[in-house]
């Protein structure tokens, strides 16, 4: 849980208060000089309506030059950011042929394959020639190639399960999936900070939903107990199913899931698990596995494993991992693989020579020393920003790092400094959280080399200085002081 | 001291009944005496409402019974149980999906693939795949918003939006998602959606998530949606300040019929309806010079209020995108689920959609081609034993349907799925039978698909038809 200090709160409401009112009263003078022009569209409602049309007018476009920046580059360690400028205020920006060449905190490169390879790279041209870049098909009519065979036997190894099935993104796995494996009378348990794409498939699914408290065993426990106690609303009939979802890392969060403690909880009432790995998988564990394999949980006891190929493996796509019988259904009626194209084939290739680089087959260790870099990246820089004084979250290992900004104001600010000194940070704001915890978000990749990361981290604390966003005391001090009093003593 | 008292009760209460309004006046209002017993009555009325009404008690169950509870429950099995259609196997492709692939080790002529330009294995595109793969790498590792926009997103965004001639579009990463965000971006509970009843998936996935109210006319019949139009307007008094719209695809993926542009856009002016339309088949397809249902039926872009298409058709990419006006595409890269949440589409797919739309506006003869291929399967299908053609005449998605249903949609598949097989197995020609989700509304009847391409030749098509003709006679022979 993040425990926002109350002055930072009390400044924050206060600025969004601020600009909120602002907002309305250009609105308002909009109306009115509005009212004198033509009306063209008699008839029909606005198309844009609401707080969100709001929001995006009055606060979004007066910093979305810290969104959606352009790079002319592969997302790898250093990339080509785009230069833009705006000539009505932010409105619309547009892009310059000025390059700045920028270190990369931003992209979810895990483990550096975002950026050319000598063994994955050579095999995608391969691929690219022999099966073109798409299929035009679906994977049930005409859009199985054996190198989407391949894929699947590859992944369900590499995860730990009998079988899988991939799709060409990571978002319409989960939306597509949940709806099959649930429906009316199911439940769906979903940790609160889930992924949009798995709301998005409860909601689709028609289940009753029900949300335990972020990364919160015994709040899951609660849950479940009251819920089979009570049945489905109403009618009090007992639930059919119940399936609760959880993700291996939290994107937003940097925290990873107490698995162990879910997994033990679900299988005590009976409630099938769906663990969404999109950014665990291959990031983190031993010899990549995930979260599993970090945690020491046998796959086994997780019944439906999701990931996505975006990230870690700087491809596209998704998969399902799950017995047999499972991925047999799913191939049978899941609309995303009866309806959608097959996933690209280079694509696909990308993720089959991955895999095989990080567990070793490629007949060299770089898997494992990008694995070990990851980690040893990961734990130093977060070490260092929490010395600092920065309101770091997230667990150990994990190579997501966000840094709580809070005040509206410190999003661009942030952001634009950094910027300004050639280091790309994300800058996370409503709608990816909510409205008050507005934070700087860091991925750690193994493509850093340990000088990029001593850049960044000085980077970081001198732009933290400027903008005020060290809520702790620093760290080092603090030690120094103690030095400094135990010699005295 | 009791006479003082009674005296100032004495005043007191003459302040407050006998008193005349005039006398009293407290932040300029008279204070007559009612005031007095309406405030008692207030008081008591409060007093009444804060009293708890009576409940029978409640009795919460022990820990003892709700761990009795949880003992019992018996959850249903994950999936249903595995029946012998649920392990069919598709034909697996050992080439790339051009009209002629290899499957199973044999040469086939497909017609599996919606690669309606023949674009797949152009030398162009994959040249240009490959510049940017050297370039970019194969994904990109980010949403939009995150350092996942590469110069190539921007570029095809502009070229889409140019070769449309509409102000701007919007990227998507895959060909399904862009549906199913762009509807529930621009609609929301209680607006109102007109729809087909017979639109794509992808498309009844986004009315679900928009949570408007959705009312389905029959499939591709003017008649029906114009008094559907008509019903809501007249029924509905508070239509005029809710957002409705009307949902159709240029040409339905589950019958390949097209829909009549013109008829919409007259019904959608006089009943102030606005226009989402599908083009995922059309695009690159209709029109003279590819361009979709917009140019084909001579109707101005701007008519249709927002556009979206896959690009894993004509294009022979992956990814889609949306197109309108400039408002409707930039309140979707914060609004459009898929856009935000998902990294975007890999900077190579983005390149080679560049190039086709180069290619296609290089090569109009290809949209000449397809049209001619087209006309030379039909006169080759025609008095086809048992089947009738379902689609329109110059849809590039053939669908063939029983002229008599066996009654069930199942039974109706299973009879496609034995003709395909015989077409693969005997004449080594690759088609595919409509298969249908269980969370799949469409109620459309099954039917064979064949996806004609430009890249088809006379003998292609000819062997395709006479190979269904022969099919069809033999596994329908019982039946009609
Ligand atoms: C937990 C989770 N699931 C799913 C996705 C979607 O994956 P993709 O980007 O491949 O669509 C993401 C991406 O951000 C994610 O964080
Ligand atoms: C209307 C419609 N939407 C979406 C799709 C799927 O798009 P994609 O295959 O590119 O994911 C199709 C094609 O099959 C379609 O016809």
């Amino acid at each position: 849980m993040i425990t926002i200090p109350y002055l930072t709160a009390l400044t924050t409401y206060f600025s969004y208060g601020l600009l909120f009112a602002f907002g309305q009263i250009r609105d308002l003078f909009r109306k009115i000089l509005d009212w004198w022009s033509a009306d063209n569209l008699q008839g029909y409602a606005p198309i844009c309506l609401g707080l969100e049309d709001f929001y995006i007018r009055r606060l979004y476009l007066r910093i979305q030059d810290c969104f959606g920046r352009p790079i002319a580059s592969a997302p790898d360690a250093w990339i080509d950011v785009v230069e833009r400028y705006s000539n009505d205020n932010n409105k619309t920006l547009k892009r310059t042929t000025n390059i700045n060449r920028c270190l990369n905190l931003g992209s979810y490169n895990y483990l550096g394959f975002a950026a050319s390879d000598e063994y994955c790279t050579p095999r995608v041209f391969r691929s690219l020639e022999t099966f073109s870049a798409s299929t035009c098909s679906t994977c049930v009519d005409g859009g199985t190639t054996v190198l989407h065979n391949e894929l699947e036997e590859c992944v369900a190894k590499f995860v730990g399960k009998p079988a899988a099935v991939v799709f060409g993104m990571g978002y319409v796995t989960n939306s597509a999936i949940l709806p099959v494996l649930i429906g009316k009378g199911g439940l769906i348990i979903s940790d609160s900070l889930n992924h949009n794409s798995i709301v998005n498939g409860a909601r689709g699914s028609g289940a009753t939903i029900r949300v335990f408290l972020h990364n919160t065993p015994s709040h899951l426990e609660e849950v479940l107990r009251e819920q089979i106690a009570e049945g489905q609303p109403r009618t009090h009939r007992p639930w059919k199913k119940i399936i609760v979802v959880v993700e291996g890392i939290y994107s937003m969060e940097g925290e990873l899931c107490k698995l162990p403690e879910i997994i033990a909880v679900c299988k005590k009432y009976k409630a099938y698990t769906y663990l969404d790995e999109a950014h665990s998988i291959g990031a983190v564990g031993k010899t990549g596995r995930g979260v599993c394999e970090l945690l020491g949980v046998d796959t086994a006891d997780v019944d439906i494993m999701m990931g996505t190929f975006t990230k870690s493996f700087g491809s596209c796509g998704g998969y399902i991992a799950g017995s047999k019988e499972l991925i047999q259904y799913l191939k049978y009626t899941c609309p995303a693989h009866l309806y959608a194209t097959s996933i690209s084939p280079p694509a696909a290739q990308q993720i089959i020579s991955a895999i095989k680089v990080i567990l070793g087959e490629d007949g060299s260790s770089r898997g494992a020393q990008k694995l070990a870099r990851i980690r040893e990246n990961s734990n130093f820089f977060r070490s260092e920003l929490q010395k600092m004084g920065f309101e770091v979250l997230g667990d150990n290992d994990s190579p997501i790092m966000p840094i709580m900004l809070y005040n509206p104001a410190k999003i661009p600010a942030f952001s634009r400094e950094c910027l300004k000194q050639n280091v790309a940070i994300v800058t996370v704001a409503f709608p990816a959280t909510p409205l008050l915890l507005a934070r700087a978000r860091i991925c750690i990749s193994a493509a850093h080399t340990k000088e990029d990361l001593i850049k960044a981290l000085e980077v970081i604390s001198q732009v933290g200085d400027l903008v005020g966003i060290k809520y702790f005391p620093a760290e080092p001090k603090k030690q120094q002081e103690e030095d400094g009093r135990l010699k005295l003593d | 001291m009791a006479l003082s008292f009674l005296n100032i009760m004495n005043i007191s209460l003459d302040w407050a009944f006998d008193a005349p309004p005039s006398r009293a006046v407290v932040f300029g209002v008279h204070i007559g005496g009612h005031l007095v017993v309406e405030a008692l009555l207030v008081i008591v009325i409060v007093f009444l409402l804060l009293q708890k009404s009576y409940k029978p008690p409640k009795r919460p169950l022990t820990e003892k019974e709700i761990d009795e509870l949880c003992e019992e429950w018996v959850p249903e099995p994950l999936i249903p149980p595995i029946t012998e259609e649920m392990k069919y196997e598709p034909p697996i492709l050992e080439s790339a999906a051009r009209p002629h692939t290899v499957v199973n080790g044999k040469e086939v002529v497909n017609f599996s693939a919606a690669n309606y330009l023949g674009l797949i294995g152009h030398k162009k595109l994959l040249e240009s795949c490959t510049g940017a793969l050297e370039k970019y790498g194969v994904g990109s590792c980010g949403p939009r918003n995150f350092y996942g926009t590469i110069d190539v997103h921007l570029d095809c965004e502009t070229r889409i939006a140019k070769f449309l001639g509409t102000p701007d579009s919007i990227l998507y990463s895959y060909g399904i998602s862009t549906m199913f965000s762009a509807i529930p971006a621009f609609c929301k509970k209680g607006d109102i959606i007109v729809v087909d009843e017979g639109v794509h998936w992808a498309i009844q996935n986004g009315l679900q998530l928009s949570r408007s109210t959705i009312v389905y006319f029959k499939h591709n019949d003017m008649e029906s949606l114009e008094s559907t139009l008509e019903k809501i307007t007249r029924e509905n008094k508070r239509a005029k300040n809710v957002r409705r719209y009307i949902v159709v695809e240029a040409i339905y993926q589950n019958s390949g019929q097209i829909v009549p542009l013109d008829v919409i856009i007259r019904l959608k002016e006089k009943y102030h309806f606005r226009v989402l339309l599908d083009e995922t088949n059309s695009f690159g397809v209709l029109g003279a010079s590819g361009r979709g249902l917009t140019e084909h039926c001579g109707v101005p872009v701007e008519k249709i209020d927002i556009i979206t298409a896959a690009m894993g058709n004509a294009l022979a990419t992956e990814g889609g995108f949306c197109t309108g006006s400039v408002r409707v595409a930039d309140h979707q890269r914060l609004s459009g689920s898929g856009y935000v949440f998902s990294a975007s589409l890999p900077p190579y797919l983005a390149s080679a959609a560049i190039t086709a739309i180069d290619l296609l506006e290089e090569n109009p003869d290809l949209i000449t081609r397809l049209k001619e291929n087209i006309a030379i399967l039909w006169r080759g299908l025609s008095g086809t034993q048992g089947l009738s053609i379902a689609s329109n005449p110059l849809s590039p998605l053939v669908f063939l349907k029983l002229k008599k249903s066996t009654g069930s949609f199942k039974n109706d598949l299973q009879l496609f799925e034995d003709i395909a097989d015989r077409m693969l197995r005997e004449d080594s020609v690759f088609v595919v039978a409509s298969k249908r989700s269980t969370l799949d509304k469409c109620r459309l009847p099954a039917g064979i698909r064949l996806f004609v391409s430009a890249g088809h030749s006379e003998e292609d098509l000819l062997k395709a038809s006479e190979s269904l003709k022969r099919a069809a006679s033999a596994v329908l022979s019982g039946y009609n």
